[in-house]
């Protein structure tokens, strides 16, 4: 299978040249959002979204580029939240280290980086299906011991009141701040995966998607770039999970629940996982799905807690006409509308 | 059809051209160290068919020679072998004397072992230059490299001249996927270039190329710089025995036979099993 990736290595225009005016304007939106939406857009929906979009690049980078569907990336994440709480403060003292905030954010990132590069270790000696069910199996293990773990990870209820350093003296808990902190975490993800994207790293990764025999036959060791890939998707998958952890506040055995594993896929194929976009737009839908599904159903007189059904409709729909997700649709689209507009067909069908 | 009219003319004469004849004696005793490649009695198994049996080689540096045999006598799983595709049953490899039989294939391309594929893998969504660029980087220090290259670069630089010796300046920028069929066995090459070669294996280079591509590769075969040995898989004699020096016939899995490409071609037995009818 070949994706159809590049604009060439050595073309590099500026910066202005190259990025399409909707580009900009999305940007302008986003940075000017605050001043538009309510404190529940910003906070419930915006801020949601970026994170789950987080946590989907990260998988989006391993199966889209890499070709390995890892269903650990939220499991990272949550191992994140987990030592932020522990390392830091949180509700439960008698187990929080109280460490600032310096030390206890990076030691959190490389601690689950590793353990992302750990399980990557074991899952890329198999392909396809194999991979998801080792990274599932690790996945379900890890729940089942942070619920049953007291000393460490305080079992069924986890740590509550896990929330950001106050610093430069900001609440970062508060709906516009919380908005840009996870508007920067997220475009800087998405940024650094676009630009990895065409490095060495990045093309070597590609390569070894689409074959690695030759991939080894240039000299490239095709185990130690699908391991490293599983190092880099852990980074960005355990920043959205501290941030996910501060939004909730909470981290719990449930943070990384089955669902959650799940749900994180569901997103990243929804968006589509060929570009580094996808995965927000899947989170984005997701997010508008679970927070506004409930008054729908009860609108037609359903039960709001039927919301799931909503998803996995759409879900359903999405594939079945898409396998690429929105973007693959949304490529349709434009494909179907630059077909009608050709000039020799004289504007018939 | 003769063979020896098809030799490349005295002008295309290159520093690589080597005198041909030796005697076969010396060409089959081992010399330990010294030599390009060596196998020795090198088996591959699949099952209980043996696609290679007690196969012992040797190649010095800079010696090209051609592997003739018709199909399915082995001559690209002794390929597979070399580079490590597939390990051998039984038998040792050497690589420029070291032991390389138990080596992952990527540590024997980074000891200067390159090949190329009879069906052409190549990465068809990048573009020639980020192919080439690729093959570059797969042998450089720079392979995990997270930056991006910059144009002063020198690993693009090498690609860029690269790209030009497989004469591909013009679709350096296509998606591989869009080149034509010959484009593809160019690029073949150029990645087989890529780094500092030693030694290249050639995987049927000239399968399915027009009479103007097949003269393009010889040229490009015999203007490799002289420190370059290769082994050529060819069916085309035009090609074979014009860039190679000696010549191994390979039959039913076995080493048949080993000599100058004259000697190879007058030899009874060769021409009645491989240049036997239709070639005559």
């Amino acid at each position: 299978m070949s994706y159809a990736v590049s604009t060439s290595i050595t073309v590099q225009q500026g910066l202005l040249g190259r990025v399409p005016p909707l580009w900009w304007a999305i940007a302008l939106l986003l940075v000017a959002m605050p001043m538009i939406a309510s404190n529940f857009v910003l906070f419930q929906i915006f801020g949601w979204t970026f994170i789950l979009g987080m946590i989907s690049l990260s998988l989006m980078f391993l199966a889209g580029y890499g070709g390995m569907v890892s269903l650990i990336q939220m499991t990272v994440g949550a191992l994140a939240g987990y030592l932020v709480a522990i390392l830091g403060t949180s509700g439960v003292p008698t187990i929080s280290l109280g460490w600032p905030w310096w030390l206890y954010i990076p030691a959190a990132i490389i601690v689950a980086a590793l353990f992302g590069t750990l399980v990557g270790a074991l899952a890329v000696r198999t392909e396809g299906i194999y991979t998801i069910m080792i990274t599932l199996a690790i996945a379900s293990a890890f729940f089942y011991f942070t619920r049953q773990n007291y000393g460490l990870f305080n079992g069924y209820t986890g740590f509550n009141n896990v929330v950001p350093p106050a610093l430069f003296g900001i609440d970062w808990r508060q709906p516009a701040p919380f908005y840009y902190l996870t508007l920067a975490c997220a475009s800087l993800a998405y940024f650094a995966v676009v630009y990895v994207s065409r490095s060495p790293f990045g093309l070597a990764l590609q390569g070894v998607r689409d074959n690695p025999r030759r991939m080894s036959a240039l000299g490239f060791s095709v185990t130690a770039h699908r391991i490293l890939a599983y190092t880099f998707s852990s980074v960005i998958a355990a920043v959205g999970g501290i941030l996910l952890v501060w939004q909730n506040a909470q981290v719990s055995p449930g943070t990384a629940g089955i669902p959650q594993v799940i749900d994180i896929l569901v997103i990243a194929v929804v968006g589509g996982i060929k570009r580094p976009i996808g995965p927000f737009i899947g989170a984005l839908i997701y997010v508008l799905l679970r927070v506004y599904s409930p008054d729908v159903l009860l609108a037609f007189g359903l039960s709001g807690e039927r919301f799931k059904l909503l998803i996995g409709l759409g879900f359903l729909v999405i594939v079945f006409f898409s396998p690429d997700g929105v973007l693959g649709l949304w490529e349709k689209f434009k494909a179907r509308r630059a077909k009608q507009a050709d000039p020799l067909r004289m504007g018939r069908p | 059809m003769t063979l020896i009219e098809t030799r490349p003319p005295a002008s295309q004469k290159s520093p690589i051209q080597k005198p041909a004849s030796r005697n076969t004696a010396e060409r089959l005793s081992s010399v330990s160290s010294g030599n390009a490649l060596e196998l020795r009695g090198v088996t591959k198994l699949f099952g209980a068919l043996a696609a290679i049996s007690d196969v012992t080689l040797t190649v010095r540096p800079g010696e090209r020679r051609a592997v003739l045999g018709s199909n399915g006598a082995g001559k690209t799983t002794l390929f597979n072998c070399v580079t490590g595709d597939f390990l051998p049953t039984s038998g040792t490899i050497r690589l420029f004397g070291e032991d390389v039989t138990d080596f992952p294939a990527h540590e024997r391309i980074r000891r200067g072992l390159r090949r190329t594929y009879q069906i052409s893998l190549l990465f068809g969504g990048l573009t020639v230059a980020d192919n080439v660029y690729l093959a570059c980087c797969g042998v450089s220090r720079g392979r995990f490299s997270l930056l991006r290259p910059r144009i002063s670069d020198v690993l693009v630089a090498r690609a860029t001249e690269l790209i030009e010796a497989v004469h591909l300046t013009p679709a350096r920028d296509t998606l591989v996927a869009n080149l034509s069929y010959g484009q593809q066995r160019q690029l073949e090459i150029a990645l087989a270039l890529a780094g500092a070669p030693r030694f290249i294996l050639f995987d049927e280079p000239a399968a399915g190329l027009s009479p103007t591509e097949r003269s393009e590769l010889v040229s490009i075969l015999t203007n490799l710089p002289g420190h370059i040995g290769f082994i050529i898989i060819e069916h085309d004699m035009d090609v074979a025995l014009r860039v190679a020096e000696s010549v191994t016939m390979m039959h039913n899995g076995l080493v048949f036979k080993e000599g100058t490409p004259e000697e190879i071609e007058n030899d009874a037995e060769v021409q009645e099993l491989y240049l036997g009818d239709g070639r005559g």
